[in-house]
């Protein structure tokens, strides 16, 4: 049997395939299921941020009109798995209704169910509650000296070669950089309708990123069969991360929905998507680096301190892009988390490596400058060909095109390199550009593929897809594999029913299910194969049949090509069905399998009053194969967006006397808007990685942010002679910054 | 009169209007048990059930004779009671755009305008748009475009996008950027927001 590939590039690129779904509000979000005798649910939360609630009051809200239940810690029903003692390790977690402990603000402490959103609404601001007020920590800068070291294991330190040996090199560096809280903030905002069909048996519609992972934690939880745990996530409106865990008012609800028999459906206020669902969370990092005057790199010491919650730990990879973006001798990095009382943080795209990103690619833009060297030349002098830190090859790595590509389209060497030498009318303009990076990996999934005698081909797998076209690029893997057209074939997904598969996160779906895809569309063929054997080629084995253009015939023999249905309909065969399950094989452990992303931008930098506008943005992707070139550019132009957000404006402002947020809306939380956000160039290496997966594709989800924040940083440099290191770049910091 | 006379007064007029059994018939959508416990005791849950006010609006061409409580934004109207959910609710607060509707035409936040002031009026929604299986050119240039990833601001970016160009607010991409920057997308469709935007205006058809 041979194999046939369609990666072609001119078959022309298809649309989404729920685009019709969801240009006509016909795409369903878990708020937009309906259950009868559906109820609501309404958090109360608390003003205090630590202590313990005295006494709760409900009586007023149960007799409010429409209320159902009052449910909080007084009258809580049973959660076997939060009656067991928590895990070693990250504290005591949030085990919500079970404890009259208050660990940070806005924290739930009771949640009102009520036939209608309405009533639930006003009968929670009946509910009283005293606490008694503990002194509490939640100012970042005041408390650096609390930090730890992380008790996940090996996250603390990294060494090679020498420690801090940049202090012994021609030319040293070093430089402290701050990155505030970010919020995901996705649209749609978080939420669940859960229902106890019988007492051992709940369904939910949820917003994550993994069915199979909400259905694992509530099955733990409840001490329930997986089987009768059902999740239903079919469309997902943006998550970034914070649907990557269960969050604790997903638990409330379930329990509710147990407590009054009913189904409650239960959505956040935007409000209160600041305090519930996590944040990347605020880090101070602190960089050393060394290089000779001929600019090869001696030394890198990279430290960083990352903001936690006392209740639950969370780290993540700040300073991993420092241990092998460049080849330098000596690099040692150290990690520590500062535990606040404040809600947990949780990954958001880019998780760490985005901060990281920043503070590494805005002191290589500084070096370069101190150097005399062209940005982007100094970034090849210490390009490292192989992984310094595995001492392994990299799978594929084709980072030196993409500077060329990403410096050609921008014009980079039509700029007159000296800072502040630019000018548009009024404006200063500068040119910057960074390196992203991140892992590219492949997890194992499962896909059911059943090919049936009306011309369908079904595929099914446990993913969700939150926004980059999953279902999209799984039905082109399909497509070019069978050489069916788009139409024929459906992708399933968002229902923990279906073939597991794993959440939705890291930039890994496409590789892991993908791979799944792909196996699973080859197995089909070769029961179509054996199939044919039977009858319509009878006698031939697979070696004798070839695969084209949806077609199935004898090699050599075109004219006996049939398509796919006829051979079932042939065989009196309603349809063939192959479940696969695919994972990465040992082979790839000897290669270190990374994506990579170059970002160019140019900026406008108004001096009299220090606004700043991105005008230009190249960004340009080493990730593999491209398999469906309309999303993957969508990807990297959300990517950009989000970078020019977390580069520019965005920033979750506390107040520590209360510990609470004081921006948290839309109005006063800026995320970028139409008129912050240009034409964005993307741009694809669309070079096969050998090693990760059969598509030779890597995920791009991450590196799309990764750096952007730092080639904003180096440009406002450029323009200006100002190096900002700590974000966002707001007016007042370019204004109060003196230009070197 | 004091305020405790005027809410007794309320009250009592809200007990005799519904002892009125011709009030009561009108009363569509009130269950029959509900009925016969208002007519007896008038306790507060029941009493909650009498506190809509009547309303005739015009949905996607439909006209709908509802019964609504007067704290119901439009939004929550059109999700939770009509199951038009394709306006979508990002902020509740005005801030976002995601629950855009045409209003007699004009696009506005419904989140921020009650229910019971749209007496009266025409509503387009997202799910008003397409004639049939035929897409509204709108609609089939986000497609082309890419103009959104997760989906979910996508009705409100489109219901805004249509009034953008009729407003005579799209004669350029910095004038586009600028009368949609009421929409927030968090996936950053926003450049091919525009793209579609502009291939639309420049098709010149009717919209
Ligand atoms: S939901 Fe109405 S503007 Fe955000
Ligand atoms: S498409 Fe996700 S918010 Fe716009």
């Amino acid at each position: 049997m041979e194999k046939q590939f369609f990666f072609d590039a001119d078959t022309p690129d298809p649309d989404r395939v729920d685009g019709r779904a969801k240009v006509t509000g016909s795409a369903r979000y878990f708020a937009e299921y309906t259950l009868p005798d559906m109820t609501y649910g309404v958090l109360v939360t608390s003003p205090v941020t630590k202590g313990r609630i005295k006494a709760l009051d409900t009586k007023a809200a149960e007799k409010a009109p429409g209320v159902i239940a009052v449910l909080s810690h007084l009258n809580k029903p049973s959660v076997p798995g939060y009656e067991a003692p928590p895990a070693e390790g990250r504290g005591p977690g949030m085990r919500i209704f079970y404890t009259d402990k208050i660990y940070f603000n806005g924290q739930p402490v009771a949640l009102v169910v009520a036939d209608s959103f309405e009533r639930a609404t006003y009968a929670a601001t009946l509910v009283r509650a005293q606490y008694e007020k503990e002194e509490f920590r939640t100012d970042f800068d005041a408390n650096l000296d609390k930090a730890v070291a992380p008790r996940a294991p090996g996250a603390a330190e990294y060494k090679r070669g020498n420690i801090d040996a940049y202090k012994n090199a021609e030319v040293q560096l070093e430089s402290e950089y701050f990155i505030p809280t970010e919020m995901h903030n996705p649209m749609e905002l978080h939420g669940i309708l859960a229902h106890w069909e019988s007492p051992e048996k709940v369904i939910m519609y949820a917003k994550t990123q993994g069915v199979k992972a909400t259905q694992q934690t509530v099955t733990n939880l409840f001490k329930l069969q997986a089987q009768n745990v059902q999740v239903f996530s079919e469309f997902v409106g943006g998550a970034f991360g914070i649907a990557l865990r269960t969050w604790p008012h997903e638990v409330a609800t379930v329990m509710a929905a147990k407590m009054v028999g009913k189904p409650v459906k239960l959505v956040l206020t935007r409000e209160q998507m600041f305090t519930m669902v996590g944040y990347r969370p605020q880090a101070k990092q602190k960089l050393g680096m060394g290089a000779t005057k001929a600019g090869i790199l001696t030394g890198i010491t990279h430290e960083a301190i990352g903001q936690t919650a006392t209740y639950d730990e969370f780290t993540e990879g700040i300073v991993n892009m420092t241990k092998f973006m460049y080849a330098c001798p000596n690099v040692n990095t150290r990690y520590k988390v500062l535990p606040l009382d404040v809600c947990v943080p949780i990954w958001m795209r880019g998780p760490g490596e985005a901060t990281g990103a920043f503070a590494l690619e805005s002191a290589m833009d500084e070096m370069a400058y101190r150097l005399g060297i062209d940005p982007v030349e100094f970034r090849i002098r210490n390009y490292a060909e192989t992984d310094p830190q595995r001492n392994q090859p990299f799978s594929s790595k084709y980072v030196k095109e993409a500077y060329q590509m990403g410096a050609d389209k921008i014009g980079w060497s039509k700029r007159n390199p000296v800072p502040g030498s630019m000018k548009n009318g009024d404006w200063q303009v500068g040119y910057g550009m960074s390196t992203g990076v991140f892992t590219a990996g492949r997890g194992g999934a499962t896909v059911r593929a059943v090919i049936s005698d009306d011309g369908m081909l079904l595929l099914q797998s446990a993913v969700s897809d939150i926004g980059p076209g999953t279902g999209t690029a799984m039905v082109k893997i399909a497509s070019d594999l069978m050489g069916m057209p788009f139409e024929k074939i459906r992708f399933e997904l968002g229902n923990s029913s279906l073939p597991p598969a794993p959440s939705q996160g890291g930039s890994s779906t496409l590789s892991t299910v993908g791979s799944a895809v792909n196996d699973a569309c080859l197995a089909l063929q070769e029961q179509l194969a054996i199939l044919a054997g039977q009858k319509t080629f009878a006698g031939k084995t697979k070696q004798d049949i070839v695969f084209s253009n949806g077609r199935i015939g004898l090699k050599n023999e075109p004219a006996s090509a049939i398509g796919y249905a006829e051979l079932l309909r042939q065989n009196n065969t309603p349809a063939v069905e192959v479940t696969k399950d695919s994972r990465q094989g040992e082979a790839a452990r000897k290669y270190s399998i990374y994506s990579f992303s170059i970002h160019f931008v140019e900026v406008n930098v108004h001096p009299a009053t220090g606004v700043v506008k991105v005008t230009k943005i190249v960004s340009v992707g080493d990730a593999g194969t491209i398999v469906s070139a309309k999303t993957a550019a969508s990807q990297m132009i959300g990517g950009a967006v989000g970078g020019i957000g977390m580069a520019l404006t965005e920033e979750a402002i506390m107040d520590h006397r209360f510990g609470r947020y004081v921006n948290h809306n839309f109005a006063d939380y800026h995320v970028p808007v139409h008129a912050d956000v240009p034409h964005v160039e993307s741009l694809f290496i669309n070079k096969p990685d050998p090693i990760i997966n059969p598509m030779g594709a890597k995920g791009m989800g991450e590196i799309a942010l990764i750096g952007f924040s730092a080639a904003v940083a180096n440009a406002v440099f450029h323009a200006t002679g100002k190096r900002i290191r700590s974000l966002p770049i707001t007016p007042d910091k370019i204004l109060q910054t003196k230009a070197v | 009169m004091s305020d405790k006379n005027k809410s007794t007064a309320h009250n009592d007029s809200r007990r005799n209007f519904l002892r009125q059994s011709s009030a009561l018939t009108a009363l569509a959508i009130a269950p029959q048990a509900v009925l016969k416990a208002a007519e007896g005791k008038m306790d507060e849950k029941i009493a909650g059930y009498f506190e809509k006010m009547p309303l005739s609006i015009e949905v996607n061409g439909k006209m709908h004779q509802l019964s609504v409580e007067p704290r119901v934004t439009l939004l929550d109207l059109l999700r939770e009671q009509l199951h038009l959910t394709g306006s979508k609710k990002g902020c509740d607060h005005g801030q976002c755009g995601a629950c855009t509707v045409h209003v007699n035409g004009s696009r506005i936040n419904s989140c921020l305008s009650l229910a019971v002031m749209n007496e009266g009026k025409k509503i387009t929604t997202i799910e008003g748009l397409a004639q049939g299986d035929k897409l509204h050119p709108m609609q089939e240039a986000f497609i082309k475009h890419d103009g959104f990833q997760c989906g979910y601001c996508t009705p409100g970016q489109i219901m805004s996008a249509i009034a953008c160009i009729k407003e005579g607010h799209a004669n350029s991409e910095a004038e586009i950027r600028e009368y949609m920057s009421g929409n927030i997308c968090r996936c950053g469709a926003y450049p091919n927001i525009v793209d579609a935007i502009v291939e639309v205006k420049n098709a010149g058809g009717k919209l």
